[in-house]
C-alpha cells in the first residue's frame, strides 16, 4: 500500500504532462477532421459547377486531409489507451457513466473514417455528384463526434448522471451524463474553435503564397473559401466564450477566481491584464479602467460579489498563474481575430473588386493560423488546469485517478520523442507535397511508383 | 443478461478487428520481404492500394472494443490496463508508427524517406499483433486479475503462443487478401508469388495451432476446457474453413480462398469467446460480476443497434467499392 502511494505520487506529474501533450497534439489534428470536410464541400461544389481550379484545390486538400486524418486517428487511439493506462481510477469508477458518450463518439469516428476512405480514394472514379455528397456524412460525423467527446469533457466540469452513496457510484444515468449542464456551451465553443483553427491555417498558407507572387485562381480560392468560414465563426466565438465564463461563475467559481487572480471574495471586482499573482493579489498588472468589470462580466452587475480562491482550502485551489495567463492569451487572440474578421467583412462588402490588393491585410493573415491554434490550446489549459485538483469537479481528485505504474516518466519521454518525430515527418511530407504541386505534378506518385522509380534507382 | 449481450457485441467487434485489421497488419511481413526498391515496388504499390481506403475504418474496431470494454466493464477494464500496461504501450507505439509510416510513405519526398517510412510501417505492423496476442493470452490463461506479482504475466506460455499465433494469422490473412488483390490487378507473377506465400503462412500457422493445443491444455486449463466444450463447433468450423482455404489456394481460386480465410479466423475468434464464457477475466471475474451499471449496459445495446444501422451499410459500401476497383490512389 505504502509503495503504491509512493508510486502514485510519482506518477501524477508525468501522467499530467503526458495527457496534456497527447491531447494538445491530437486536438490540432482533430480540428482538421471536424472542419476540413465542410471546406472541401464548398470547393468540390464549385468544382462540380465548372470551376476547375476549385476542383483541383479540393483534390489537393483531400490528400492533405488523408495524411492529417491518419495521424489524427493514431493520436486519438493513444488517447483512448491513456484514459485507461494513465487514469484507471477514473475509468474504474466512472467508465460506465461517461462510456455511452465515448461509444457514440466511436460510431461517429467509424462514419468519418469510412467516408474519408471512399472520398480520398474516389477521385476520378466515382461520379462527380456522388463523390461530392460523400462529404456530408463526414461533416455530420465530425460535428457529432465533437459533441460526444466534448460531452465527456464537460461532464468532468459539471458531473451529473450518477449518485455516490457510501462511496459507491450508483443510480447511473448515462444519457443525463451526456446532456450535462456544461455541454452545450463547451460544444459550441469547441466547434467554432475547430473551424477557426482550420480556416485560419489554410488562409495563412495561401496568403503567404499570394504575397510571394502566386496570384492564380487556386490561391485566390485558397484564401477566400476558408476566410469565409473564419469571418463567420470568429465574431461569434467571444460571445460564446463570454457565456461560458458566466456559466463557470456559477458552477466552478474557483476556476473563475483563478482566471481573475482573485484571492478573497469581493464585490465590484476589477480586471487586471498581465502582471503576476503572488498568492494574495495580482501585482504589476494593468487595471482595466472600468470599475467592477469582472463582476459585470461574471454576474451582469458592476457591484456583484465574485467568489475568491480562499473560499476553499489551499489544497483545493488550482495553480493560478498558468490559468490566468492562458485565459488572457486566449481572450486576447480571440478579440484580435474578431476585430480582423470584422474588418475583412467590411472590406468584402465595400471593396470586393480590390479585396486581395491590400497587402497589409494579407500580411495580417499570416500569423492567424498559429494564433488560432494558440488560442485553442490556451483555452484547453484554462479549462483543464483551472479544474485542478479535480479530474471530476468536486467528485474525484486527479491524484486518486492516476495510475500507480512506475513507467510513466518513461512513456512520457517516449511519447514526446515519437510525437516530435511524427509531426516533423508529417510537416516534411506536406511540404514536399506542396512543392511537387507547385512544380506541376498532379498525381503525386509514390517514390516507388513506375514513373519515379526509374529516375530514382540509377 | 444485458451484460452477456454487451459482451457478445464486444466479441463480435474483436472478431471483426481480428479479421480486417489483421489482414492490414499482416501486410507488414510481405512488405518487409518484398526486396529492394525496384524489385519490391509492385508489392508495395499493391499494399498501398489495398490498405489506403480501408485501414482507418478497420482500425476503428479496436476503438469500439475499447469503449465497449470500459463502458460495459469498467472495473475489469481498469484491472487489464493496470496489469498489462506495458504490452498496451507497445501496441500503442506500434499503432502510431504503423499509421504514420503508412501515410507518410506514399507521399515521401525521396526514395530514402520512403524506405525509412516503409520500414517503420512494416516493422511496427509485425510486432503490434504479437503484443495484442500476448494480451489476449494473459487474459485467456487466467492471469489477469489474479494478483500475480512474481511473473511477467504477458510473457507466459499462453501469451507467447497468442503472440505468435496472432502474428502468423495476420500474415496468412494478408497473404490471402493480397493474392486476390494481385489477381484482380492482373499481375500474374505477383499473384503466384503471394499464392505460394499464403500456402506457407497457412501451413505454418496451422501447425503452430496444433502445437498450441498442448500449451493451452497445461497453461490455460479453463480456456482449454471451453475450447473442447462450448467452443467446439467453432473450432471445427475453423478447421474445415482453414483446410478449404488451403485447397482453394492450391487450386488457384483466390476469392474462395479469401472467403475461407475470413471464416476460419472469425470462427477461431468466436470460439475463443465462447470458450471463455462466462468469464470476462478468465478464472477471476465473470461477465456478470464485472459488468457496469445496468442503465449503461442497456444504453450500450442501443448504441450497438445504432452502429448496426449506421456503420454496417457504410462499411459494406466501402468494401464493395474496393472490390469493384472503384477506389484508386
Ligand atoms: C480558437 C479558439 C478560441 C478562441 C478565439 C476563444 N476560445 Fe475560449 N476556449 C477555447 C477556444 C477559444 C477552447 C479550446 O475550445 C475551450 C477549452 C474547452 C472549451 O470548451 O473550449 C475554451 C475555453 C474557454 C473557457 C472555459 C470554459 C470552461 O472551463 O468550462 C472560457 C471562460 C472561454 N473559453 C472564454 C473565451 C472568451 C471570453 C473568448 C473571447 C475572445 C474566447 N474564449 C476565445
Ligand atoms: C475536444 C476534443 C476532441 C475532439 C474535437 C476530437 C475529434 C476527433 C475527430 C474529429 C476524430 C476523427 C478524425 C481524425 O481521424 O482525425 C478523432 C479521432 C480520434 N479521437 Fe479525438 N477528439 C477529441 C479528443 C479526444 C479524446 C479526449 C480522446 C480519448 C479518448 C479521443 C479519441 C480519439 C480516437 C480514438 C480517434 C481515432 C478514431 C479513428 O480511428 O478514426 N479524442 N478525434
Ligand atoms: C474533450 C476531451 C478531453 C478529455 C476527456 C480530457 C481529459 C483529461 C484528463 C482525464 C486529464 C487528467 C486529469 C486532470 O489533470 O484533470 C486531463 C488533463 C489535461 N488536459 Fe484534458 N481532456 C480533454 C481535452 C483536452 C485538450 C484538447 C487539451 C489541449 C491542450 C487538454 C489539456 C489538458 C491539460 C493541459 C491537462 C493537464 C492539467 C493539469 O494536470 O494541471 N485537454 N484532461
Amino acid at each position: 500500500m505504502s509503495s503504491n502511494l509512493l508510486f502514485a505520487a510519482d506518477a501524477l506529474l508525468p501522467a499530467r504532462n503526458q495527457m496534456a501533450i497527447s491531447l494538445g497534439a491530437h486536438i490540432i489534428l482533430a480540428c482538421f477532421g471536424v472542419a476540413m470536410p465542410a471546406m472541401l464541400f464548398v470547393l468540390h461544389r464549385k468544382g462540380v459547377n465548372g470551376d476547375d481550379a476549385a476542383l483541383e484545390l479540393a483534390k489537393r486538400w483531400s490528400k492533405i486531409s488523408g495524411v492529417l486524418f491518419a495521424i489524427g486517428a493514431v493520436s486519438g487511439t493513444i488517447l483512448a489507451f491513456e484514459m485507461g493506462l494513465l487514469w484507471p481510477g477514473l475509468m474504474e469508477q466512472f467508465g460506465d457513466v461517461v462510456g455511452l458518450a465515448f461509444t457514440l463518439e466511436g460510431i461517429s469516428f467509424f462514419v468519418e473514417a469510412i467516408f474519408l476512405g471512399i472520398y480520398v480514394y474516389g477521385w476520378g472514379r466515382l461520379p462527380a455528384m456522388t463523390h461530392q455528397l460523400l462529404l456530408l456524412p463526414m461533416i455530420i460525423s465530425g460535428m457529432s463526434g465533437t459533441f460526444f467527446i466534448m460531452s465527456v469533457n464537460s461532464w468532468m466540469n459539471a458531473p451529473t448522471g450518477f449518485e455516490i452513496i457510501g462511496g459507491q457510484v450508483v443510480n447511473v444515468n448515462p444519457w443525463a451524463a451526456i446532456f450535462n449542464e456544461a455541454v452545450f456551451l463547451q460544444y459550441l465553443h469547441m466547434l467554432l474553435a475547430a473551424y477557426m483553427v482550420v480556416s485560419f491555417t489554410m488562409v495563412s498558407v495561401y496568403a503567404l503564397g499570394w504575397l510571394r507572387g502566386k496570384r492564380d485562381r487556386l490561391h485566390r480560392l485558397g484564401i477566400l473559401v476558408p476566410l469565409t468560414f473564419a469571418v463567420i465563426a470568429t465574431p461569434i466565438q467571444p460571445i460564446v466564450g463570454h457565456f461560458a465564463g458566466q456559466a463557470i461563475a456559477d458552477r466552478q467559481p474557483i476556476k473563475l477566481a483563478a482566471i481573475e487572480g482573485l484571492a478573497d471574495t469581493e464585490e465590484s471586482v476589477p480586471i487586471f491584464l498581465g502582471g503576476y499573482f503572488d498568492g494574495t493579489e495580482v501585482v504589476n498588472g494593468i487595471e482595466v479602467p472600468i470599475p467592477g468589470l469582472a463582476s459585470f462580466l461574471a454576474q451582469n452587475s458592476f457591484d456583484a460579489e465574485v467568489v475568491g480562491l480562499n473560499d476553499v482550502p489551499v489544497e483545493d485551489q488550482p495553480p493560478v498563474n498558468i490559468v490566468r495567463y492562458s485565459f488572457q492569451i486566449m481572450v486576447g487572440i480571440g478579440t484580435g481575430l474578431a476585430m480582423l474578421s470584422t474588418y475583412v467583412g467590411y472590406r468584402w462588402f465595400r471593396h470586393r473588386d480590390t479585396f486581395l490588393d491590400n497587402k497589409w491585410m494579407l500580411r495580417a493573415f499570416i500569423p492567424t493560423g498559429l494564433a488560432a491554434i494558440v488560442a485553442m490550446e490556451t483555452g484547453w489549459i484554462t479549462t483543464e488546469v483551472g479544474r485542478q485538483p479535480w479530474v471530476v469537479h468536486e467528485v474525484l481528485r486527479t491524484e486518486d485517478a492516476v495510475t500507480n505504474g512506475n513507467w510513466v516518466w518513461f512513456t512520457l519521454i517516449a511519447l514526446t520523442v515519437v510525437y516530435i518525430a511524427m509531426f516533423s515527418a508529417g510537416y516534411g511530407v506536406l511540404r514536399s507535397m506542396s512543392k511537387r504541386w507547385a512544380a506541376g505534378e498532379t498525381d503525386l506518385e509514390s517514390p516507388y511508383g513506375p514513373a519515379r522509380i526509374q529516375e530514382l534507382v540509377a | 443478461m444485458t451484460a452477456n449481450a454487451v459482451a457478445a457485441v464486444m466479441f463480435v467487434a474483436i472478431t471483426l478487428y481480428a479479421v480486417f485489421a489483421g489482414a492490414d497488419f499482416g501486410t507488414g511481413l510481405w512488405d518487409l520481404l518484398a526486396g529492394g526498391a525496384k524489385k519490391g515496388a509492385p508489392m508495395r504499390r499493391l499494399i498501398d492500394k489495398a490498405l489506403g481506403p480501408v485501414w482507418e475504418a478497420n482500425h476503428v474496431w479496436l476503438i469500439f472494443v475499447f469503449v465497449l470494454l470500459w463502458s460495459g466493464f469498467p472495473r475489469p477494464f481498469a484491472t487489464i490496463m493496470r496489469e498489462l500496461a506495458i504490452p498496451f504501450w507497445l501496441v500503442g507505439l506500434g499503432i502510431v508508427l504503423r499509421g504514420s509510416g503508412f501515410a507518410f510513405r506514399k507521399f515521401a519526398p525521396t526514395l530514402q524517406a520512403a524506405r525509412l517510412a516503409g520500414i517503420v510501417f512494416a516493422g511496427s505492423s509485425l510486432f503490434t499483433p504479437f503484443f495484442l496476442g500476448a494480451i489476449a493470452g494473459a487474459i485467456a490463461s487466467g492471469r489477469v486479475g489474479a494478483g500475480i506479482t512474481n511473473e511477467v504475466i504477458w510473457l507466459s506460455p499462453t501469451s507467447i503462443l497468442g503472440g505468435i499465433l496472432a502474428t502468423g494469422t495476420c500474415a496468412f490473412l494478408a497473404a490471402v487478401f493480397l493474392t486476390e488483390e494481385a489477381e484482380r490487378s492482373g499481375n500474374d507473377e505477383l499473384t503466384e508469388y503471394l499464392r505460394k506465400r499464403s500456402l506457407i503462412a497457412g501451413a505454418v500457422t496451422g501447425l503452430i495451432s496444433l502445437v498450441g493445443i498442448g500449451v493451452l491444455a497445461s497453461d490455460a486449463p479453463t480456456l482449454f476446457d471451453g475450447l473442447t466444450g462450448r467452443g467446439t463447433p467453432e473450432i471445427i468450423i475453423a478447421a474445415i474453413a482453414g483446410s478449404f482455404t488451403m485447397v482453394m489456394l492450391a487450386q488457384g481460386y483466390t476469392r474462395r480462398a479469401r472467403f475461407g480465410a475470413v471464416v476460419a479466423v472469425g470462427a477461431v475468434m468466436l470460439g475463443w469467446g465462447f470458450a471463455q464464457f462466462p468469464w470476462i477475466l478468465v478464472d477471476n471475474v465473470t461477465i456478470a460480476d464485472g459488468a457496469g451499471h445496468p442503465a449503461t449496459l442497456t444504453a450500450l445495446l442501443v448504441a450497438a443497434a445504432i452502429a448496426t444501422v449506421v456503420v454496417v451499410p457504410a462499411l459494406i459500401l466501402l468494401y464493395t467499392l474496393v472490390d469493384k476497383d472503384q477506389l484508386g490512389h
